[in-house]
């Protein structure tokens, strides 16, 4: 993708009302997690400390959120919150990208057998069900944060690996591709001078829409116990924690789920202009 | 590709993909600590009742022939016996199915219909403000984490509104005053062929909620899609000589229109249909539903190997099986997915 390409998509972005809330939303988001410790009004509530003297308040003045079983600032504990999730979209996604790219490079640019592998292993890995692929990863692992980040990357690689694939075999075709070839330089330099930069925008491109999906995914298997554990503050397990108090504490698991919704919504709020944009007949996720 | 030879494939790879499932679920189940023997006898055990349960149980030969025993076992739709309820596996499972596929019938009736209106709605007031709330609705649908959506549902209509059941399928005190003659297994199916209506009026009062929360996310995919095919089908000529002719716009649209435009949508209810499988275990356990996401969870909570292995498979070729039916009913309907 061109710099003037780039600056084109950006003003549609951003001329786009829904697409400019969703933006607006995420890089809110972003300043909320990278300051989370000056703008949580109870920051050491946020990183477990009990508060036994407020347990279960609805919200005030005080604590605008409420607070949980502990007596802790739900707010704090969202806002600390957002770091685990967008630390889990962005080692997601860069994880996935990782181990997909290099083999839908080589697939598409080696062609015959190793296309045929690589293909059918990640055919084999996308019949998976996705949250199941991982939720078994997450049994045999064990709980915890990295944990979730691997099995969400096991069941994300296949379609960067997909979609590279598919940019190098038509890159493969071009002239300068097919002159440097000819002069005798390694695969590999090709692959990295020229095939690589040509294809990887668009994979990019995915890979920013796909954190959205992400947070819903590793919020999922949070919840279900498998993921961050306590006291740390993360939005899946507060709504998993808040469950229990549902129908006398309305705010505890609330709040944290609403800024589950609220994230992802941003990111796909995003992600669908982009869509439109850049590729119309571009198949969804998790379909 | 032709056609056949990309069936054949693709039945194939379902085997080979559910094979794997099968072995990595087996090896994962035994790789993780637990005391299955002890499980099995219960509270209490002295060490010979360990050991002949490990005898029982195969627990003392290695992985490989364990793995066999199991093999020849599931050739005969033998899933083993569940450690913690000591029942079959597979009839306990055939039984959560059920429940599990009710839901999902019911959920997708009620997505083709908000779907399908929504999405039609927004193409016939393309770039409004309607269209815009549509869309913002239904990227909402797909961003919604479901096991939270379904509390908000609950904390609305049954703590705030009193209007519908908080969890379960039926009632207890209904069943045991009206029992259910089972049939089919679909409690609303099986109590309207009997004509037991006090059962079928609290089966619908208690799926209302589980479903309307699974549906939000095949709602926004089937939305999407049924406006973007009504806007395709709105630009051809047919529209055109219609409108030409002067006939009144609430036929051009409901007659002619919405009847092409339906067909690609309903796809993408095939396509969702997976997802829907997989999203059910979340939203079961919100409800408390009886189906295979809530025995899932119990089985995986006690470490009843036989149990979460028996789901993975279960789930797992389902998942494989449907997306394979739905894409090859696509690539009949349009050659161009050929290739």
């Amino acid at each position: 993708m061109k710099k003037d390409e780039i600056i084109r998509v950006l003003k549609i972005l951003i001329r786009n009302k829904l697409s400019l809330l969703g933006i607006i939303i995420i890089l809110a988001l972003i300043i909320t997690a990278l300051f989370a410790p000056f703008i949580a009004p109870y920051p050491n509530q946020a990183k477990g400390e009990p508060n036994p003297e407020e347990k279960l308040q609805p919200p005030s003045s005080k604590h605008w959120f409420g607070t949980d079983y502990m007596g802790r600032d739900v707010l704090s504990r969202v806002i600390y919150g957002a770091r685990i999730s967008l630390l889990v979209a962005v080692a997601v996604v860069t994880l996935g990208l990782l181990i997909g790219v290099p083999l839908g490079l080589l697939a598409g640019f080696k062609g015959g057998v190793v296309d045929a592998v690589v293909m059918r292993v990640t055919d084999i890995f996308l019949s998976f069900p996705p949250l199941l692929l991982a939720l078994l990863i997450s049994v045999t692992l064990g709980r915890g944060l990295e944990n979730v980040i691997i099995a969400l990357a096991v069941s994300w690689w296949p379609w960067y690996t997909r979609l590279i694939r598919g940019m190098a075999i038509s890159i493969k075709e071009k002239p300068y591709v097919e002159v440097a070839k000819s002069m005798g330089i390694s695969s590999w330099k090709i692959i990295g001078r020229h095939i690589l930069p040509n294809a990887i925008s668009p994979v990019i491109v995915q890979g920013t829409m796909d954190m959205g999906s992400a947070i819903l995914e590793a919020s999922a298997l949070s919840f279900l116990g498998l993921g961050v554990q306590p006291p740390t503050a993360d939005w899946g397990l507060m709504v998993s924690q808040g469950k229990d108090y549902l129908l006398n504490y309305w705010w505890y698991p609330t709040f944290p789920g609403l800024a589950i919704f609220i994230t992802v919504l941003a990111f796909n709020l995003v992600g669908d202009v982009l869509r439109e944009i850049l590729d119309p007949r571009l198949r969804r996720r998790f379909l | 590709m032709k056609l056949w030879e990309y069936i054949i494939y693709r039945l194939v790879l379902a085997i080979v993909v559910i094979f794997f499932v099968i072995t990595i679920v087996f090896f994962v189940s035994r790789v993780i600590p637990s005391d299955p023997a002890a499980l099995w006898v219960g509270a209490h055990p002295t060490p010979e009742e360990i050991e002949k349960a490990k005898e029982e149980l195969h627990l003392n030969e290695p992985l490989i022939t364990q793995f066999y025993y199991y093999l020849r076992g599931l050739l005969h739709g033998d899933l083993g016996i569940s450690i913690r309820t000591h029942h079959p596996v597979l009839e306990d499972i055939t039984k959560a199915f059920t429940a599990t596929l009710e839901l999902i019938i019911v959920a997708e009736f009620f997505a083709v219909i908000i779907g399908i209106v929504l999405g039609v709605y927004s193409a016939v007031k393309k770039d409004s403000w309607i269209d815009n709330l549509g869309r913002l609705f239904a990227i909402s649908g797909v961003s919604l984490p479901a096991f939270w959506f379904g509390m908000v549902l609950q904390l609305l209509f049954f703590r705030q509104l009193g209007w519908l059941p908080l969890s379960g399928r039926v009632d207890t005190i209904v069943m045991l005053e009206h029992p259910l003659h089972v049939i089919t297994g679909l409690y609303i199916l099986d109590s309207l062929i009997t004509g037991n209506w006090v059962v079928f009026k609290n089966a619908i009062w208690h799926i209302i909620l589980p479903a309307l929360t699974l549906a939000m996310y095949p709602v926004g995919l089937i939305t999407r899609q049924a406006r973007s095919m009504m806007i395709e089908v709105l630009q051809e000529n047919y529209i055109r000589t219609a409108r030409a002719y002067g006939l009144p716009e609430r036929i051009i649209y409901m007659k002619y229109a919405l009847k092409n435009a339906i067909a690609p949508a309903l796809i993408v209810v095939g396509l969702s249909l997976a997802y829907t499988l997989v999203g059910a275990f979340l939203v079961e356990i919100i409800f408390n539903w009886p189906g295979l996401g809530r025995y899932a969870t119990y089985a995986i909570l006690s470490m009843d190997y036989p149990a979460i292995i028996g789901v993975v498979i279960i789930a797992a070729s389902a998942y494989v099986f449907i997306n394979l039916i739905v894409d090859l009913i696509q690539m009949y309907l349009d050659p161009r997915i050929r290739v």
